[in-house]
C-alpha cells in the first residue's frame, strides 16, 4: 500500500512536470565578495542555520523511525514483550507531543497455524498494542487496529528466524506525520 | 456378438492402495482410527460396450471413489460387446460365471438409449438384474453433462450398497487469491470469485445455489454471498466494518454465521441472509477469539473454535449462542492448537486440524462420546470439510511437496489427490447437487 502510494505519487509528479513552465535562465551569479569580518559572521550565521535545520530533519526522521518501529510477538501470542515495552512507551511519548497524529496498527503471524484462526491472532495482536498505548494516555480514536494474518510476511522464508520476524505489529502513521514534535 | 477375446485385468485396488493408508503412527495417546478389513468390499464390474465410453470411464472412477467396492477392471482386446454370452449367461446375457470367477458381486451394464442410458445393476450371487431404470443424460457437449454422469453413479452406488455417493458434487478452493471450483473428480475446475481480490474461507449453501467467502481489503474484509448462476454478491449485513472471516451458513440456508474481529476480539455473530439483515452477537469474547462457527446438520448447535483457555480449541455451543462448553477434550500446556472445524453431514462427528509437534493433522471428535481420532500423520494436514457422503474427508496436504488437496476415506484410510494446477487451500466441499432424473420406460 505505502510502495504503491509512493509509486503513484512519482507518476503524477512525473506526469505534472512538463505541463510546468519552462524555469527563466538563471542570470550568471555575481562574483565572490571579498572577504570582510562582517562576511564572516554571515556565513557563520548560514553554517549554523544548516546544521540545525540538519538536525531538526534527523530529529524528525528518528521521531518517525521511533513511530513506526515493529514490535514482535512469541508464538500464538499476543501479549507485548518486555523488551518491545519501551518501543511503545517511546511511541506513546510521540504522540501525546503530537495530539494529530494517528497511527494505524496492523498485526502479522508467521504461516504455521491456521490461515483462518492467524487473522484473528494478527487482529489480536494489533490490539494489544493498542491498549498497551491507551494505558499510556494516548486516546483509544486516534489508534486503529487491523490485521493481515499469514498473508502478508515480510520474510518469505520458512525457518524460524523468517517466523519470528514475521509475527509482528506495524505502525503506520495516516494522520498528521507532516510536522513532528520530538515529546519533551 | 461374435467371438471375443477379453483380456482380463484384475485390479485389486485396495492391495495396492494399502501403501496409501495413512495410518502410520500413534500420537499422544490419540486413537489412529483406521481399521482397514480386506474383503468386505463386495467386488463390482463396469461392464465394457459399445459407445458412451466416456460415461463408462466417469462411472468406473465415481465408483472407486466412494471406497465400497472392490473395482474388477475388465479391458477388451477386441472390438464388440462384452456382455460375454456363454454357457452361464445371466439375465440381460451376462456371463455371471466368469465375473464372479473374477471375484465381482456386482456388475454396472450401460446402454444407449434416446435422452439417457439405460443403467443394469446385476446381482451376480442371486443370478438377476437387482435394478434397472433408463436415466436422463444430456449430449456430452452440454455444460452439466459430466455432473449428470456422477448423478448417474451415485444412483448406481445407492443401488448396490443402500447409500448414494458423492460424486455429484463440486468442492471450492483458494488459489492465489481466487475462489475456484472443481467437481468431486477434480475435472471441470473454473473460478468463482474475480481476479484481483484476495478472497478466503469460500462454503458452500446446502442447496449448492450459493456461496459465500471474506474478500480481504487492506487489513479488513467483508463476507460476501454470491449467487452461484449469476454471480451476483451482497456483503452480508454485520460484516461491513472491520475484518470478518470464516462464514458457514445454517442448513436452513437462511442464518449465515461468521466471525467479527476488531480491537475487542474475534467474536461469531449470525445474520439472515435472505431478508439481508438481523444480525447479532453470540459470544462474548472480552479480547479472546472465537471464530470458524460450523451448524450441526438439525441447525440447533455450532461447533466453534475459541482461545478462551489459552491456544485455540473446539467448543460447541446452541445455535443462539448458550450453553457454550468444550467438545474436544485438551490437556492445557500439551494439547496442539486446534483449528478449522467442520460438522459432518450425518452429525455424529466433528472434524478439525490440530498441531501435533508442531504440524497440523485430521482430528475427528465424536459428538457424542467426546473421543478424538486421528485421521492423518504425514505432513502438514489442514482445513478438513466433508463429502456429501459423510465418509470423505477433504483437506489440504503438502505431503507431495505443495498444498493441494486430499481426500481420504474415514473408513478405510485410503488417500486420493484431487490434483490443482495452483497451491491450493481452504477447500468446501458442497452437499449433493441437483437430482437424477429417470425417464419412465416406454
Amino acid at each position: 500500500m505505502l510502495l504503491a502510494a509512493s509509486a503513484f505519487a512519482v507518476a503524477c509528479g512525473g506526469k505534472a512536470a512538463p505541463e510546468e513552465p519552462a524555469p527563466e535562465p538563471t542570470p550568471a551569479p555575481a562574483p565572490p565578495p571579498v572577504s570582510t569580518p562582517t562576511d564572516d559572521s554571515a556565513e557563520r550565521d548560514r553554517l549554523e542555520r544548516e546544521r540545525m535545520a540538519r538536525e531538526a530533519a534527523e530529529r524528525d526522521r528518528a521521531v518517525s523511525a521511533d513511530l513506526a518501529a515493529m514490535i514482535n510477538f512469541d508464538y500464538d501470542q499476543a501479549v507485548v514483550r518486555p523488551a518491545d515495552q519501551a518501543t511503545l512507551d517511546r511511541k506513546a511519548a510521540i504522540l501525546v507531543a503530537n495530539p494529530s497524529v494517528k497511527l494505524r496498527i496492523a498485526g502479522h503471524a508467521d504461516e504455521r497455524g491456521s490461515d483462518e484462526y492467524n487473522l484473528a491472532l494478527g487482529n489480536r495482536r494489533a490490539a494489544a498494542a493498542k491498549r498497551y498505548l491507551e494505558g499510556k494516555g494516548v486516546e483509544a480514536s486516534r489508534l486503529e487496529v487491523i490485521s493481515y494474518g499469514e498473508e502478508r510476511p515480510l520474510n518469505p522464508g520458512s525457518d524460524e528466524s523468517a517466523y519470528a520476524q514475521n509475527r509482528r505489529d506495524e505502525f503506520e502513521v495516516t494522520a498528521g506525520g507532516d510536522k513532528l514534535s520530538a515529546p519533551q | 456378438m461374435t467371438k471375443l477375446t477379453l483380456l482380463i485385468i484384475v485390479a485389486l485396488a485396495g492391495a495396492s492402495r494399502l501403501a496409501a493408508q495413512d495410518t502410520t503412527r500413534v500420537d499422544q495417546g490419540v486413537r489412529v482410527g483406521v481399521d482397514y478389513r480386506p474383503g468386505v468390499r463386495p467386488g463390482l464390474v463396469v461392464l465394457p460396450g459399445p459407445g458412451l465410453d466416456s460415461v463408462r470411464a466417469i462411472v468406473g472412477r465415481d465408483l472407486d471413489y466412494t471406497d465400497r467396492y472392490e473395482m474388477v477392471t475388465v479391458a477388451e482386446a477386441s472390438s464388440g460387446s462384452a456382455t460375454g454370452r456363454g454357457a452361464a449367461e445371466g439375465g440381460g446375457g451376462v456371463n455371471y460365471g466368469l465375473y464372479k470367477a473374477l471375484g465381482a458381486e456386482f456388475a454396472v451394464e450401460l446402454a444407449e438409449s434416446p435422452g439417457g442410458v439405460i443403467v443394469r445393476l446385476h446381482d451376480l450371487n442371486a443370478g438377476r438384474v437387482r435394478n434397472q431404470q433408463t436415466l436422463g443424460l444430456p449430449p456430452s457437449t452440454a455444460p452439466d453433462f459430466r455432473l449428470e454422469v456422477h448423478r448417474l453413479s451415485d444412483e448406481i452406488a445407492r443401488w448396490a450398497s443402500g447409500i448414494a455417493g458423492a460424486a455429484a458434487s463440486r468442492l471450492m478452493f483458494v488459489s492465489g487469491g481466487r475462489v475456484y471450483r472443481a467437481d468431486s473428480d477434480g475435472e471441470g475446475i473454473a473460478p468463482v470469485t474475480p481476479a484481483g481480490q484476495t478472497a478466503l474461507s469460500p462454503v458452500w449453501s446446502p442447496d449448492g445455489q450459493r456461496m459465500a467467502y471474506t474478500q480481504l481489503g487492506e487489513g479488513r474484509g467483508g463476507i460476501l454471498v454470491q449467487a452461484l448462476s449469476t454471480g451476483a454478491t451482497f456483503m452480508v449485513p454485520g460484516s461491513q466494518t472491520a475484518l470478518n472471516i470464516t462464514p458457514a451458513f445454517a442448513p436452513d440456508g437462511r442464518t449465515l454465521a461468521f466471525a467479527h474481529s476488531d480491537e475487542r476480539g474475534t467474536d461469531i455473530y449470525t445474520a439472515n441472509v435472505i431478508d439481508r439483515c438481523c444480525a447479532q452477537r453470540l459470544t462474548v469474547g472480552r479480547y479472546a477469539d472465537n471464530l470458524s462457527p460450523t451448524f450441526s446438520p438439525d441447525g440447533r448447535r455450532i461447533a466453534f473454535i475459541s482461545t478462551r483457555a489459552g491456544p485455540p480449541q473446539l467448543y460447541v455451543m446452541a445455535a443462539d449462542g448458550t450453553d457454550q462448553e468444550l467438545l474436544a477434550p485438551f490437556d492445557f500446556g500439551a494439547t496442539g492448537s486446534s483449528n478449522a472445524p467442520e460438522w459432518s453431514p450425518d452429525g455424529a462427528s466433528v472434524v478439525f486440524h490440530r498441531e501435533v509437534t508442531g504440524s497440523p493433522q485430521i482430528f475427528l471428535v465424536d459428538v457424542g462420546a467426546r473421543r478424538v481420532r486421528q485421521l492423518t500423520s504425514s505432513g502438514r494436514n489442514e482445513d478438513p470439510t466433508w463429502a456429501p457422503d459423510g465418509r470423505h474427508v477433504a483437506f489440504i496436504s503438502d505431503r507431495s511437496g505443495r498444498r493441494q488437496i486430499w481426500i481420504v476415506d474415514v473408513e478405510t484410510g485410503r488417500v486420493r489427490q484431487l490434483a490443482t494446477p495452483g497451491a491450493a487451500r481452504l477447500p468446501s466441499w458442497s452437499r449433493r447437487l441437483g437430482r437424477t432424473t429417470v425417464i419412465p420406460n416406454p
